[in-house]
């Protein structure tokens, strides 16, 4: 398919080559990725750390453009660092897997894969140091066969060393995520304590009206309630004295208008 | 009344710079020809003329020092960009305490990372003799300054 490609590109000198090259680029680059149709891709992780005697999971993705058949393989291999040879160590085929029950990887590697899920990923338990290498996953989804396998390298630690960053960023995220949320209660808290107070506020003057408007008419009971008004703004904070008066206040401002 | 306001934001930004200064600059420990800070170890050849810079290494530590320099900084900036948003909305005789607080923790975080750089750098840098550089100072200079510019902000009041 390349070589039918190559002819393509040709074009008579002289032709307005700047004008039109852009576009020849983008046509060539878009039928290079999408000409392959028969192809599968395979995808995995770049590295691994793992810790000596713990587990690591190796993931390996596919992309097919056929549907997953029945047919479907996968084949993990492993290649020891410094080593040329590569064996292989797992295969999957027809819906079954098939463990190493011979070589360095006997009874330590899990099939946690699911074709429908076009994952084909594998667990090894109990680490060493023996296991530094190179492992590719290899995926057959007939008629889709042609395509590239993936690596992903495994190392082994003693203590899985934190990527550089971690630390940096939880840090900081941490402080002002701290910061911004106390800053945003003590707002909302500040808040509602103002919209009370308004309202409060609001009450008692509509309140005051009532009564002004009652005792300009009884100038000897003006003493006696002033006082009252005035001892109910004083406390208007403590919210069950406030509200005790103000129902007695209302009832006696109905009673009296009645 | 215009004096004085000249006069604390010449201080902020006074602490601002120091902390920018201590951050970036690479001179948190110095050695015969070589020098750290946060970010990398320089080292020169003995003759003078070429410099070698690798980056610092991956500690816990050391990592969340640069985080308090950098969030000391942030904090700083955002107390002056508060400043500026409560010197026009605030009523009178309010005082700048959101403005006071950010700065008096950015100067808090400034002097936790001194302190933890304090302790923990032989964890990092294995040179026998060494002694601290200028930017190490700045940043030991910044926290009382820092803390000074949020107190007054705190006890500030506005007027006119």
């Amino acid at each position: 398919m390349l070589r039918a490609l190559a002819p393509a590109p040709a074009m008579a000198p002289g032709a307005p080559w700047s004008n039109s090259s852009p576009a020849l680029a983008v046509l060539l680059f878009s039928s290079l990725v999408l000409s392959p149709a028969w192809a599968i891709v395979v995808y995995t992780d770049r590295e691994v750390h793992g810790a000596v005697g713990s587990r690591v999971t190796l993931h390996c993705s596919f992309w097919s453009s056929e549907w997953v058949s029945d047919d479907i393989s996968f084949t993990w291999r492993y290649q020891p660092e410094g080593g040329r040879d590569a064996i292989s160590i797992f295969h999957y085929a027809k819906g079954q897997p098939y463990i190493d029950e011979v070589g360095a990887f006997k009874e330590r590697i899990q099939w946690v894969g699911d074709p429908r899920w076009k994952d084909g990923s594998i667990v090894i338990h109990n680490l060493d140091y023996s296991d530094n290498g190179t492992f590719t996953c290899d995926v057959k989804n007939p008629p889709d066969i042609v395509g590239k396998t993936s690596q992903v390298t495994l190392y082994v630690f003693e203590k899985v060393p934190t990527r550089y960053g971690v630390v940096l960023g939880a840090v900081i995220g941490g402080v002002l995520g701290v910061v911004l949320l106390l800053l945003l209660l003590f707002y909302l808290v500040r808040y509602c304590w103002l919209r009370r107070q308004a309202a409060l506020q609001r009450r008692l003057s509509a309140m005051e009206k009532g009564k002004l408007h009652k005792t300009s008419k009884d100038s000897s009971r003006r003493g006696r309630q002033t006082p009252v008004l005035y001892a109910m703004l004083d406390h208007s904070r403590s919210t069950k004295a406030a509200s005790e008066k103000k129902s007695k206040g209302l009832g006696e401002s109905r009673k009296d208008k009645k | 009344m215009l004096l004085l306001l000249l006069g604390i934001i010449v201080l902020h930004v006074a602490v601002l710079v120091l902390l920018f200064v201590s951050t970036i600059v690479s001179q948190w420990i110095v050695g015969n020809g070589h020098s750290t800070d946060l970010w990398q170890n320089c080292s020169t050849s003995s003759s003078g003329n070429i410099q070698h810079c690798s980056l610092s290494s991956v500690n816990e530590w050391l990592q969340s020092v640069q985080a308090t320099m950098i969030l000391s900084v942030i904090f700083s900036v955002l107390s002056l960009f508060l400043f500026f948003c409560q010197l026009f909305t605030l009523t009178k005789g309010g005082r700048f305490y959101i403005t006071g607080i950010f700065q008096i923790l950015a100067g808090l975080c400034v002097m936790s990372a001194a302190a933890i750089y304090t302790v923990r750098h032989p964890e990092w840098h294995s040179n026998s003799d060494y002694s601290y550089g200028f930017a190490y100072i700045l940043a030991w200079v910044a926290f009382p300054l820092a803390l000074l510019s949020g107190v007054i902000y705190v006890i500030l009041r506005k007027r006119e």
